[in-house]
């Protein structure tokens, strides 16, 4: 499913005038330096809903708090569930050709989210971490640095004796490898 | 995935995306594992056995992530037929570079073995001749927890154990392995 729409300023205001943690999540603030292109954050929100990695590329770009990052973790977290349950389409019980029932695809939810002034695109790893590549709205080929990311996520993380499965991704390697990719891919633009 | 084209799939990446690394260093690595547990544990057997399966545990959560990745997977498998396909064409393709054959599936399609035609941890391996050995160490366990945690964090659960091993002078070496449920998150009931 894909979700597109202009978030403006008033309706992501969740919390309203006492919700202040939601206040700066406003899109325009985000990334408001126009000049900035390219790929220009990156989020990874583990199975439960917890922030495990967020970082900005660039110099210029907006950052939020750190509470502030993982109120929007969770809260993206809960929007995903829901939008795997807004399909008015039933899922249909698959047989395949050996006659054995099959196990239906299950709904992916949101995948991509569009505003004025940047391009979200999240990636549902079949093992439940979520992948958030912030971009601005001309970026091509999103996909590819994707799985990049994911490539590099399951190499430098993940085979990493020393780190802890879903917890805070602290691993110098893969903030090295990451960086110097998106710069390299930033500056081929 | 058909089965052969999974064949197809685990034969390119294994041409195409994987480092190799020499076997010895493989085989010499696991067995001081293995003898050493056996050291640690007194030659509890039951005991080495448990331990393997909880290495490779921890292996299977953390190696499942490279298997999709390298896999470029974006879709889970239909059934547990072609899940077994895919860990047998793609996965020990992938990683050790061999395909062990499945077969033996109950009526229910919820359980296999792997039959294991070769099997590069247990070469040049003789298991000791006290008399237990023969009868209560599983060499290469290590598979079943591999298997248990990669299909865990892909939600099912399952559970592997060898039923033969050539190392006991076995025809075969073979793994059985039981789908007991796909774990799909399901909402608390609602309040009505």
């Amino acid at each position: 499913m894909k979700v597109f729409g202009e978030i403006r300023h008033e309706q992501v205001k969740i919390g309203g005038e006492s919700g202040k943690a939601y206040s700066s999540l406003r899109s325009t603030d985000l990334f408001s330096a126009a000049a900035i292109m390219g790929i220009l954050a990156l989020i990874v929100i583990n199975k439960a809903g917890g922030l495990i990695y967020n970082r900005t590329f660039g110099d210029g770009l907006n950052q939020l708090g750190t509470n502030d990052y993982l109120v929007l973790a969770g809260t993206f977290h809960g929007v995903h569930a829901i939008t795997t349950r807004l399909s008015p389409i039933k899922p249909q019980q698959q047989v395949g050709a050996d006659g054995i029932p099959g196990r239906p695809d299950p709904p992916s939810g949101l995948e991509v989210l569009e505003t004025e002034n940047f391009w979200l695109q999240c990636f549902n790893t079949l093992t439940g971490t979520k992948f958030l590549l912030f971009t601005d709205t001309l970026q091509t080929n999103v996909d590819i640095a994707m799985r990049k990311v994911y490539d590099l996520y399951a190499d430098y993380v993940t085979k990493n004796p020393f780190y802890q499965l879903e917890n805070p991704i602290r691993c110098d390697t893969f903030d090295r490898k990451l960086n110097s990719y998106i710069r390299e891919t930033n500056n081929a633009r | 995935m058909s089965a052969s084209k999974a064949a197809r799939v685990g034969e390119e990446i294994w041409k195409g995306r994987v480092d190799k690394v020499n076997a010895e260093l493989v085989v010499l690595t696991y067995g001081t594992i293995v003898a050493q547990l056996c050291k640690d544990f007194d030659s509890d057997y039951v005991q080495v056995n448990k331990q393997l399966d909880k290495m490779g545990y921890n292996i299977g959560l953390r190696l499942i992530e490279d298997y999709l990745a390298k896999s470029n997977t974006m879709r889970r498998c239909s059934n547990f037929r072609e899940t077994a396909d895919m860990l047998a064409k793609v996965g020990f393709k992938i990683f050790l570079n061999i395909t062990p054959t499945v077969t033996n599936w109950t009526s229910d399609n919820k359980q296999f073995s792997l039959v294991f035609e070769e099997n590069p941890l247990a070469d040049f391996v003789e298991l000791p001749d006290d008399g237990r050995a023969q009868d209560e160490l599983w060499y290469s366990n290590i598979f079943c927890g591999v298997l248990r945690g990669a299909l865990e964090m892909v939600q099912m659960q399952v559970e592997a154990h060898f039923i033969s091993d050539v190392l006991r002078g076995n025809d075969t070496t073979e793994m059985r392995v039981s789908l007991i449920r796909y774990i799909d998150d399901e909402l608390p009931p609602e309040d009505d």
